[in-house]
């Protein structure tokens, strides 16, 4: 148990580590959430009316489609590097490395979406200083981080990757979607424990399953 | 390829460890079939002759009897395909896996038509071509991760880590289903559009109650014999991809 959790520490350092000295992925996710938030500004009339029904919509489309871009790259470097191997030999158990990458991928998650929500207020108005968005926005990126990491995992070796992920994603994590979709709505109109509260349960339990699931499963996706 | 896994397959050392030509042993998947065929006939003259019309929606209702078993045996499919995958991860099975394998691909079939049956019921009974409720999303999103599997075994470098990852995303799904029907349950409750419909259509005539039941019948005969079918091609599929490479 100690043993697993360095593991994990070590391969979450690693990985903070080459975000901090190349900020290759930083980067592209940061370009890609800004274009994929601006877009949007063009495909309606941006009135008041129209964004306080589509502005929850708005925002979690632009950070589920950048966390995509995201976990892509999760195991992509390892497998371009042949590091991959590295990781499958070294003594650490399976869920260590999961664990290690999961963190990894949450981190980056959660400092690109803090870094955009400013760009919600300026182009469309919308305030994301809001307790319950944050609550529900962090529970679910949990979720979106762990399915994501092992979906990464399968999509580094297969073809077409680019086409693989998505697809698998988006099915897979929907009740995540319907569920900050929702909440990001209930807590934007004032409604915390009642409105917010309920859809962040619900994604809490998700979150709890899809990590033991996962991390269960990672072992048979790491296996050469 | 792990020692494991080609264990109950041909061995390149020894081409007869198995017969090529069994004769008779794959007779019960065709007495099935026949079967599946005779029960489809005699279902649709049920469906066409012997059930009587509905009064208020009039003949499209007789899709009721393709739409409800068809979108039952898709869900069974992707049971038997959850729990195939599960136990070929445990177990490392061949078997399983062209269990789960056939389960997939015939499962996309039934959730194909299961999704235009219901979206051609729904046009001129509901006026839209598709509901988002509980059960609309979680067909279509099963659909979708149905196709997902398939393409996970495509694009994967082997056919064994295909079958791997496959049997992997369909736990996945399976592990999510529940959290999906309830999110789609309350974002759908949020939108509350739909008063009447198929789905609130009281009691059933006797014989609108035998045909719906003889239908249920054929369409998991008619499932498990294509299923069955598929699994055997699937086995033979691997024994001559094992030939050819012990021959490359």
């Amino acid at each position: 148990m100690r043993a697993g959790l360095r593991a994990a520490l070590a391969v979450y350092a690693k990985d903070v580590r080459i975000e901090a000295r190349t900020r290759e992925t930083l980067g592209a996710t940061l370009a890609f959430a800004f274009v994929a938030a601006f877009i949007f500004t063009f495909a309606f009339d941006p009135s008041p009316r129209t964004l306080a029904a589509v502005g929850p919509g708005i925002v979690w489309v632009a950070y589920i489609f950048t966390a995509m871009l995201g976990m892509n790259r999760t195991f992509l470097l390892e497998v371009e590097r042949g590091t991959l191997d590295g990781l499958r030999l070294a003594p650490a158990p399976p869920e260590a490395i999961y664990f290690g990458k999961f963190f990894g991928l949450l981190t980056l998650l959660i400092v690109t979406e803090a870094l955009l929500a400013p760009a919600f207020l300026v182009l469309y108005g919308l305030s994301l200083l809001n307790v319950w968005f944050a609550a529900v926005a962090a529970a679910a990126t949990v979720g979106v981080a762990a399915v994501g990491t092992l979906l990464s995992a399968i999509a580094a070796h297969a073809r077409a990757r680019e086409a693989l992920l998505p697809l698998l994603f988006i099915p897979l994590s929907l009740p995540l979607l319907i569920g900050a979709v929702s909440g990001t709505a209930a807590a934007l109109d004032g409604e915390g424990w009642s409105g917010a509260g309920r859809w962040l349960q619900l994604i809490l339990a998700f979150d709890a399953a899809l990590i033991v699931v996962s991390s269960w499963a990672f072992a048979f996706v790491l296996e050469e | 390829m792990t020692a494991n896994s080609t264990s109950n397959t041909i061995s390149p050392a020894r081409p007869s460890a198995r017969p090529p030509a069994r004769p008779g042993t794959g007779a019960w998947r065709q007495w099935l079939l026949l079967a599946a065929g005779a029960l489809v006939l005699i279902d649709l003259y049920l469906i066409f002759q012997y059930a009587p019309t509905e009064r208020v929606m009039g003949v499209v209702q007789r899709l009721f009897y393709f739409h409800v078993p068809v979108i039952l045996t898709s869900f069974l499919s992707f049971v038997l395909a959850a729990v195939a995958s599960l136990v070929h991860l445990a177990r490392r099975s061949r078997a399983w896996d062209s269990v789960a394998y056939a389960s997939t691909e015939v499962g996309v079939v039934f959730f194909t038509t299961a999704i235009l049956t219901g979206a051609v019921w729904a046009r001129p009974v509901w006026g839209v071509w598709w509901v988002w409720d509980a059960n609309g999303t979680l067909t279509f999103a099963l659909w979708l991760i149905f196709i997902g599997c398939l393409m996970t075994r495509a694009y994967a470098p082997d056919a064994e880590r295909g079958g791997r990852w496959a049997a992997v995303v369909a736990v996945i799904g399976a592990a999510t289903v529940p959290f999906l029907y309830m999110a789609a349950d309350w974002w759908s409750g949020l939108h509350p559009e739909r008063v009447t419909g198929p789905g609130a259509q009281g009691s059933l005539e006797r014989e609108m109650l035998i045909t719906l039941l003889f239908s249920f019948a054929a369409f998991i005969v008619l499932f498990v014999a294509l299923v069955a079918e598929r699994a055997a091609l699937r086995r033979d599929e691997d024994a001559v991809e094992e030939l050819r490479r012990a021959a490359a």
